[in-house]
């Protein structure tokens, strides 16, 4: 399989990511550490088959953010998230 | 309410099938019972878990096909070739069983029936299946909002919630099929792939600025967001969730 037919998006990370945050993360406004670029976690790029997870930018494709479940661990690595803006509300 | 049906911490939790019924040729509809469901918003998953008697598990994320006021809450799942999770969800599982999830996840890809925009649905395969909860939950809301889908399909024996769109069709939503490998004698549908032109005339066009939601396979979906943005549709009116 190509990489571009492996690419999931930020909507297949948010029940992992929901084992650690107590707001969804797909709604989560997230700027890229890398280029700059804020658009919500559930855009950006995933990718599921490696050891964790990857969200990768969808625009530079640096990694935002990774997490890997370890028995008994979670790992999360957000070197690469400049910003979280978390809306209160209901996003429409 | 429906702020709280994406902002609550999820556990696996226990669902009992109600009903298992055929889709489509190798797609089955699990209606599941979930003891203090919260309820969901149209366009939102699930995470399925089995776990097999050694230990082992497969975890597999799959749409909600019902809409919020539906008795039970439904999943569509197509089998897949050497599919570990699929084969068994498909071919194994019987009503009274019971399955593990979480859920409801997710509120990007979701429609909100007080959003004024007209709304585009565009399904590969059975990427349909988010679609048939947004409208089923249009219908019930009374919703005036104008509604196309554009649906690719590889044949008529795989289209997923086959009379269910015909009545959508006939309350005056837009339907489309395109049929992809084999069209039946007399198909007044599309066949081929959807190309280009295929947006251009069977998707809103930019300036109704409507809301745009693509679900399907990795390749087809990225295939439709980028036609969509050389049409000119505004990247940030569309909505995409692949599964690979």
């Amino acid at each position: 399989m190509t990489v571009e037919s492996r690419r999931l998006d930020g909507n297949a990370a948010a029940g992992r990511l929901a084992d650690v945050f107590a707001f969804d993360a797909t709604v989560a406004r997230t700027r890229c550490g890398g280029c700059g670029t804020t658009a919500p976690l559930g855009a950006h790029h995933v990718y599921a088959d490696a050891p964790g997870m990857v969200v990768r930018c969808l625009v530079c494709e640096a990694v935002v953010l990774r997490i890997v479940r370890t028995p008994g661990h979670t790992w999360l690595d957000m070197s690469g998230t400049a910003a979280l803006d978390i809306p209160d509300g209901d996003p429409s | 309410m429906a702020g709280t049906a994406v902002r609550r911490r999820l556990t696996w939790r226990l669902a009992t099938v109600a009903a298992v019924t055929a889709e489509a040729r190798t797609a089955r509809r699990l209606s599941l019972r979930i003891d203090g469901w919260e309820g969901h918003l149209p366009g939102q998953h699930v995470d399925v878990r089995l776990t097999a008697p050694d230990g082992y598990q497969a975890q597999r994320s799959y749409s909600i096909a019902s809409a919020p006021g539906s008795t039970t809450v439904d999943l569509v799942v197509q089998r897949i070739d050497d599919g570990e999770v699929s084969s068994y969800l498909t071919e194994e599982l019987r009503a009274g069983d019971e399955l593990e999830l979480r859920g409801p996840i997710g509120g990007y890809f979701v429609w909100h029936a007080d959003l004024d925009a007209p709304l585009q649905l565009v399904a590969g395969g059975s990427g349909v299946a988010p679609f048939l909860a947004m409208l089923d939950h249009h219908a019930a809301t009374g919703s005036g909002v104008p509604v196309r889908l554009l649906y690719s399909a590889r044949s008529l024996d795989d289209v997923l919630g086959r009379e269910r769109l015909e009545q959508h069709a006939g309350r005056g939503v837009g339907v489309t099929i395109a049929l992809t490998r084999t069209q039946p004698p007399g198909w007044a549908g599309l066949g081929g792939r959807v190309t280009p032109e295929t947006l251009r005339d069977h998707v809103w066009p930019p300036d109704a600025e409507p809301r745009i939601f693509v679900c399907g396979p990795t390749t087809f979906v990225e295939a439709v967001a980028d036609g969509l943005v050389a049409a000119g549709h505004h990247a940030t009116a569309i909505r995409i969730e692949r599964f690979g």
